[in-house]
């Protein structure tokens, strides 16, 4: 589903190289974690798998279901099924949270030329959703994320993904700023959108939020390459000896 | 006064003193009517339009941009249309003429021609000082409008639509409006036009708030790409009385709004919300000031404007307090979206505060769509420039969720994206 050969990236303004080199394939209804120190460029890699302009790639390609997305703008990536679920969910005063979920779907619906939903139908999915992740229907009342609690807002991103149903999801360290109930609800939502023909990357710190989404793949993250790869058990090496083996063995 | 007037008059002037002389046998009332109006328009034979030197006209030289004056034209036709909110009482001036047909009950109500024939308007044909160049073109050539009084106790329960629609050629309207005690009613002063013609369209409200009448007046002007729009609104506040003052400029090429204000009795409180919509080569400038002039009085004033284009805004806030005026609490606010290099805005804040123990508070803001909010939206997959639209919207939608009438508000709401969806 998702291949990327010998990517490298940076930062538009200053030139600052992050990426450098990276390589990963992310098959169909796998669950793969990419872990890694501060400052390796996991939300970077988000970033640029969401289309953010902010970054330039100057070599390499992102291919989604065998064609390069390089050229596509966040909108259309969106509408072609990428999900980013943002670590830090942006507040929109003034943009009330339904209106944004209806234009959202609607436009992604309109791009993939299916018929708009009804507002009835539209509001029925939306209050399915939301019970599912215990979000009180007030929230939905408010100006987009604002005045929610962190965990409130990683629920919320979550909701549009549930919404949305994009065929490859992105969760940039969703867990952080969750208490555990919070973890729970969230992970129970990602693992509800577990399915053969969709793709799920975790970006995260800790082992922790991998115990309740359990992934397929895990790699691990520094300085903008993958130095290593292997299966759930490399997330628990992790957790008990740290990044520095792992960093020596790739140097 | 010959010596004085050395300088060559502008086409615009030119047409305004011969349109004096042209029409000045066709306008309602005479004796001191007819006397005040000649006052006046000495007055503007003498000063010429006011330039950029008058400062309260430093950013809007009327002088240089009103470039004409279209002559009234008696057979433009211009038809009512629905209200802006069903049910509402509609008074229509339709090119200048007020349409006296079907009177709303419960309010009365009579066209200003009757007052200027009464001559009991010739009291309020005067100036505000010696700069009014509004009071004194819509002085000199005022023909209707409506008088309405709004008995002490009346709540309506739906508004009323002072409807001025506007086809060609000039017109000159007054309103004075006064709210008895404890009165309860929202008009809506709606300016629109119905043709491409250019228009010169003046009007004067003249508002008096008895004590705890509790006033939502909403200016909604939509006139054409090439119209002049000359609008003043003069507000005396009484005890506990309250008024919301909502502007919504989204059409003209050379707008001036003024509203004019003092609070005379304890408890008083304005609101002044406004939003401008400028686009092309739209000149529109709003100018406000209100005296506080008895203690304990509040107001607030919150203005959001968008430019594209070559637009041009200005707001001029001028906030007084007397030195008797203690505990006087007044925040003045002005949000600008500038969203082309050509457009430009200018804000002037002023604070002549005279007492010792007050609030008062300015604060000027200037932005661009945040990058951040843009690429969010996008990310959830809305094409940018329907991703800019609703970040646009939520600027200027905040002030119109404060009306608090749903109704109202979707109506609002509604014409300010078809705006933004034209002009984005």
């Amino acid at each position: 589903m998702l291949e990327i050969r010998n990517l490298h990236a940076r930062i538009a303004e200053d030139g600052t190289e992050i990426i450098r080199g990276l390589n990963l394939t992310v098959k169909a209804g796998e669950v793969a974690a990419i872990m890694g120190p501060n400052g390796s460029g996991k939300s970077t890699l988000s970033y640029i798998l969401s289309g953010r302009e902010d970054y330039e790639v100057t070599e390499g390609d992102i291919l989604y279901n065998g064609e390069s997305i390089l050229e596509l703008d966040p909108s259309e990536r969106a509408a072609k099924g990428i999900f980013l679920a943002f670590q830090y969910p942006v507040e929109i005063p003034g943009v009330a949270t339904m209106q944004f979920l209806k234009v959202a779907l609607n436009e992604q619906r309109k791009y993939r030329g299916e018929d708009e939903l009804s507002t009835p139908d539209f509001i029925r999915r939306v209050k399915e959703a939301a019970a599912k992740l215990q979000i009180n229907p007030d929230m939905l009342k408010r100006p987009l994320n604002v005045g929610f609690s962190g965990g409130e807002k990683k629920r919320a991103e979550i909701l549009q993904m549930a919404l949305l149903e994009p065929k490859l999801c992105v969760l940039d360290e969703t867990d952080s700023g969750l208490d555990i109930d919070a973890l729970k609800i969230v992970s129970d939502g990602v693992n509800a959108l577990r399915s053969p023909d969709r793709a799920v990357i975790v970006i995260t710190h800790y082992q922790r939020l991998l115990e309740y989404i359990v992934p397929d793949s895990v790699h691990v993250l520094y300085k903008g390459q993958i130095i290593k790869s292997g299966d759930k058990s490399l997330a628990l090496d992790l957790e008990a000896n740290g990044y520095a083996d792992i960093i020596d063995a790739a140097a | 006064m010959n010596m004085q007037t050395a300088i060559t008059m502008t086409a615009a002037e030119t047409a305004l003193i011969d349109a004096y002389t042209a029409q000045i046998g066709e306008l309602p009332g005479e004796g001191a009517v007819l006397s005040a109006r000649d006052t006046l328009l000495a007055n503007l034979r003498q000063q010429g339009l006011p330039t950029r030197r008058v400062e309260s006209w430093h950013y809007t030289d009327l002088r240089a941009l009103l470039r004409a004056v279209p002559a009234f034209d008696p057979t433009a036709f211009a038809e009512k249309v629905d209200p802006l909110v069903p049910g509402s009482s509609v008074l229509s001036v339709l090119n200048g003429k007020a349409d006296t047909k079907n009177l709303p009950a419960g309010i009365n109500v009579r066209s200003y021609a009757e007052s200027l024939i009464d001559g009991v308007a010739a009291a309020d044909l005067i100036e505000r000082d010696q700069d009014d160049a509004i009071g004194r073109i819509n002085g000199s050539f005022v023909r209707d409008g409506f008088e309405i009084e709004v008995p002490e106790g009346t709540e309506l329960e739906q508004p009323v639509e002072f409807q001025l629609v506007q086809s060609a050629g000039q017109s000159h309207s007054r309103f004075p409006v006064t709210f008895g005690a404890n009165s309860k009613a929202t008009i809506i002063e709606r300016h629109l036009s119905v043709s491409d013609a250019a228009s010169l369209v003046t009007v004067v409200s003249d508002l008096i708030l008895d004590e705890g009448a509790e006033i939502t007046w909403i200016i909604l002007q939509q006139q054409g790409a090439s119209d002049s729009h000359l609008a003043q609104v003069n507000f005396d506040l009484g005890t506990n009385a309250k008024l919301r003052l909502f502007v919504i400029n989204a059409g003209g090429k050379l707008v001036r709004q003024e509203v004019h204000g003092v609070t005379t009795g304890e408890g008083a409180d304005f609101k002044l919300r406004g939003i401008n919509l400028l686009g092309a080569e739209t000149h529109t400038d709003v100018t406000f000031t209100l005296g506080h002039d008895v203690p304990n009085t509040t107001s607030t004033e919150i203005l959001r404007n968008v430019l594209f284009d070559r637009a041009k805004g200005v707001f001029q806030g001028q906030i007084r307090v007397a030195p008797d005026a203690q505990k006087t609490d007044a925040k003045m606010a002005c949000n600008t979206l500038l969203l082309s290099d050509d457009a430009d805005f200018s804000a002037k804040p002023e604070l002549e505060i005279f007492a010792d123990d007050v609030q008062c508070g300015h604060g000027a803001t200037v932005i661009d769509i945040n990058p951040t909010h843009l690429y969010y939206l996008r990310a959830r997959g809305i094409p940018e420039n329907k991703a800019r639209a609703m970040l646009v919207n939520a600027f200027v939608d905040e002030i119109v969720e404060e009306l608090e009438d749903e109704g109202l508000i979707e109506t609002l709401e509604t014409i300010i994206a078809a705006w933004l969806e034209k002009h984005a």
